[in-house]
């Protein structure tokens, strides 16, 4: 006799009526050690938080409070699909710093720059088209791109950033094979996880060689306003308007958590945007886009920011030395801004294996292969230094100095485990991207 | 009634048992019972402290929350709490000292080897490695010595992919074991209660696309269970048999998962035991007890009470 012999469950009843592209939205082994970062234990080095013990938050208070007595009935209704328009003067303001000459007309406000590269990224991109972007990028960027079923074709960066050269080498295979390049997806500005700037050089090559092969770029830039030791660079934008969308953020400058953010685009491309942004959300939230409007307003805004440029800078001094003092072996670039080092680990060693070894020693990166689309990047990791104080980010590194010298050992043993980066894109929750 | 259910911790694990956390306190508040979560943290023992007539479920996953530590200090602050006691706990955690104790007692187990990292570099890893597949054969299962939610577990078919799964493997802990990969029909069978009075739940039989690892076990999808699983009478009577023998003799209490290969003989292969199961919403006890003629709730309820005894 047998027990009932039924179906089975997969535990889903809904596995088979997924999108396709669903299928690669999976919890990884990765994702699930990053849980252990956010313990007090833990010095993470993994996210991209900036630092907002370092706002006047009793100033914050005192504006939010006047702001839902006195405009509250506006501030918590819908708002406007395109953003608020004082705030989008505002922004036109802000851009001003980095050259950009805009109308408000032409800023769509969004639920942080993550949607604005959605709406872009949704609007643009069929199934098999190709989004041209930095070795490595941003992994949040990448999630999306794979989400809408992009491919993505890395183009190599050095210390001044994108090379125009493999630019062009890039597009021109590309387009020999048959292939459609919808945009180029860079972050000019101390790029994550790289943390290199494009030249100012090279920003006028680049847009050249894109208008010849009628290819979109899309200008990435929340940290432009975090250089520690010069005036912004004009950005992308303010050389090309017919060419470029814009994407800002007020995350890095002021508060991820009002998650307002916003993208600046050609006109026709503008009115799409904010179609598919109604047609996704409706609106961006009106009490955020008020509460940030107040802070500009009312706040030294420019002044905080100069100070998270100095409170970065010592931060990122305190990284650079330590790793100095504690993993010589390893390479590294130094940044002139943002919140970012991207380490090249000694010879032989993998970011993603070792991983689970560093949680074990309570302190947390991102393994370099989160920054690509195909696997590589195994030998790099992304440190942040945004977050933890300077005495943390000495002790994280630290810490991690033991975990390289224990996989060091390993592989000493065992020989290299190079080249086991996977071929699939993680989905970072939103402290770690 | 109140229940302190302790999920989180700093284990890799800690993601798997946040949710089984959750999934436990919603499925005991649904019976009107007032359930409070709380991670490991300074702020234990106050609570504690504070839950005189209470009942501490711990549900953390890996080290602390299953090597007996946890254990021992809940025993220190005299709480009653769901689960193995600390010494039983020690034993069980150690897989290859827990297969020797069980091993001891009839139920089989595939044929293993434990080794530190430190006598591969000392003898030459290449030497051992050929040692292991000469004895062993191939295919073959490496997995850390201490651990679970398949972390760190690689699947060897190839005498090529040893080494990566050996620096996989140590990056979880200082010893691997390393055993035969025994072919036949994957069971877990949930244990409940303790000493003579312990039941089984029904088997869950697990019918995975490849290795049942992580990916596997926490994304809905890639694996068809089967509860009851479709074994022949007398097969699911002894893979409930070896599951029971293997809580008896550790000393398990209130609740357990014992992992294990059917093998084409009819064989139970006993492949792990599991002191503070998985609870999630793909995790096997959960799945066997929703098969069980009593509730879910009825059951989780019955473990608390036993608690309080």
């Amino acid at each position: 006799m047998t027990t009932p012999d039924g179906p089975g469950t997969r535990l889903d009843p809904w596995f088979d009526s997924y999108a396709a592209r669903a299928h690669a939205m999976r919890a990884s082994e990765i994702r699930a050690l990053f849980s252990v970062a956010n313990r007090p234990e833990v010095v993470s080095l993994a996210g991209g938080m900036p630092y907002i013990g370092g706002l006047p938050l009793e100033e914050i208070a005192e504006m939010t409070r006047r702001l839902v007595l006195e405009q509250g009935e506006v501030a918590l209704q819908y708002g406007s699909g395109q953003g608020d328009e004082g705030l989008r003067e505002h922004i036109t303001q802000v851009m001003a710093l980095e050259g950009i000459s805009a109308h408000p007309d032409d800023v769509v406000v969004t639920t942080g720059s993550q949607q604005a590269l959605d709406l872009v990224t949704k609007i643009f991109i069929d199934p098999g088209d190709v989004v041209v972007a930095e070795a490595p990028s941003y992994v949040g960027a990448l999630g999306v791109f794979r989400a809408q079923e992009a491919d993505v074709v890395h183009v190599a960066m050095d210390a001044d950033g994108l090379v125009p050269e493999a630019l062009e080498a890039t597009l021109v295979r590309l387009q020999s094979e048959g292939r459609r390049v919808k945009f180029l997806y860079t972050v000019p500005n101390y790029h994550n996880p790289g943390g290199v700037t494009l030249s100012l050089e090279r920003r006028p090559l680049i847009l050249e060689i894109c208008r010849r092969f009628g290819v979109l770029v899309l200008e990435d830039n929340p940290y432009g306003l975090l250089g520690f030791d010069r005036d912004p660079l004009p950005a992308l934008r303010s050389m090309s308007e017919d060419g470029v969308i814009y994407l800002g953020s007020f995350s890095k400058t002021f508060a991820p958590g009002y998650r307002v953010g916003w993208a600046v685009a050609p006109h026709a491309v503008r009115e799409k945007l904010v179609l598919a942004s109604e047609a996704a959300i409706l609106c961006p939230s009106n009490a955020s886009q008020f509460a940030i409007k107040a802070y500009l307003d009312h706040a030294d805004w420019q002044g905080q920011i100069k100070k998270f440029r100095e409170q970065y800078r010592e931060r990122r001094d305190a990284m650079i030395s330590a790793l100095e003092e504690h993993i010589p072996d390893a390479s590294w670039n130094v940044p002139d801004g943002g919140f970012y080092v991207w380490v090249k680990l000694p010879p032989g060693l993998n970011a993603k294996s070792m991983l689970p070894r560093a949680v074990t020693e309570r302190v947390a990166y991102v393994p370099g292969t989160a920054f690509y689309y195909d696997g590589q990047g195994a030998d790099h990791m992304r440190l942040s230094y945004c977050y933890p104080t300077p005495e943390r980010i000495k002790e994280g590194v630290r810490r991690l100095s033991t975990v390289v010298d224990a996989e060091l050992e390993t592989v000493r043993i065992f020989g290299t485990d190079e080249g086991t980066g996977g071929d699939t894109v993680e989905f970072p929750s939103p402290d770690i991207a | 009634m109140d229940v302190l259910i302790l999920a989180g911790g700093l284990s890799h694990e800690r993601d798997v048992s946040l949710r089984s956390g959750r999934r436990v306190a919603e499925i005991l508040r649904d019976r009107g019972i007032k359930v409070q979560v709380q991670d490991v943290d300074t702020r234990l023992l106050g609570t504690l402290s504070s839950l005189a007539d209470g009942v501490v479920w711990p549900l953390l996953h890996g080290s602390s929350g299953e090597d007996g530590s946890l254990q021992a200090l809940l025993e220190l602050a005299g709480a009653r709490y769901v689960g193995t006691r600390s010494k039983a706990a020690r034993v069980a955690w150690v897989k290859p000292v827990a297969k020797a104790v069980y091993g001891r007692e009839g139920v089989l187990t595939p044929d293993f080897v434990t080794l530190p990292q430190s006598l591969f570099r000392e003898v030459g890893a290449e030497q051992v490695m050929d040692a292991i597949v000469a004895r062993f054969g191939l295919p073959l299962v490496v997995k850390p010595a201490r651990g679970g939610s398949a972390l760190g577990v690689s699947l060897v078919t190839d005498r090529a992919q040893l080494s990566r799964a050996m620096v996989h493997c140590f990056a979880y802990g200082d010893n691997a074991m390393v055993e035969t990969a025994v072919a036949g029909t994957e069971v877990a069978v949930s244990v409940i209660g303790t000493g003579s009075e312990a039941t089984a739940l029904p088997p869950v039989e697990i019918v995975c696309d490849g290795p049942y690892d992580y990916d596997a076990r926490y994304n809905a999808g890639r694996v068809q269970y089967f509860t009851p699983a479709r074994l022949e009478t007398a097969d699911a009577a002894r893979v409930t048999e070896a599951a029971l023998t293997v809580h008896r003799v550790m000393g398990l209490r209130d609740l357990s998962r014992v992992d294990m290969i059917l093998d084409h003989e009819g064989n139970p292969q006993v492949l792990d035991v599991n002191i503070a199961p998985g609870m999630t919403e793909t995790s096997l006890l959960p799945q066997a007890a929703v098969a069980d003629p009593r509730d879910i709730g009825e059951i989780y309820e019955d473990i608390v009470r036993a608690a309080l005894v």
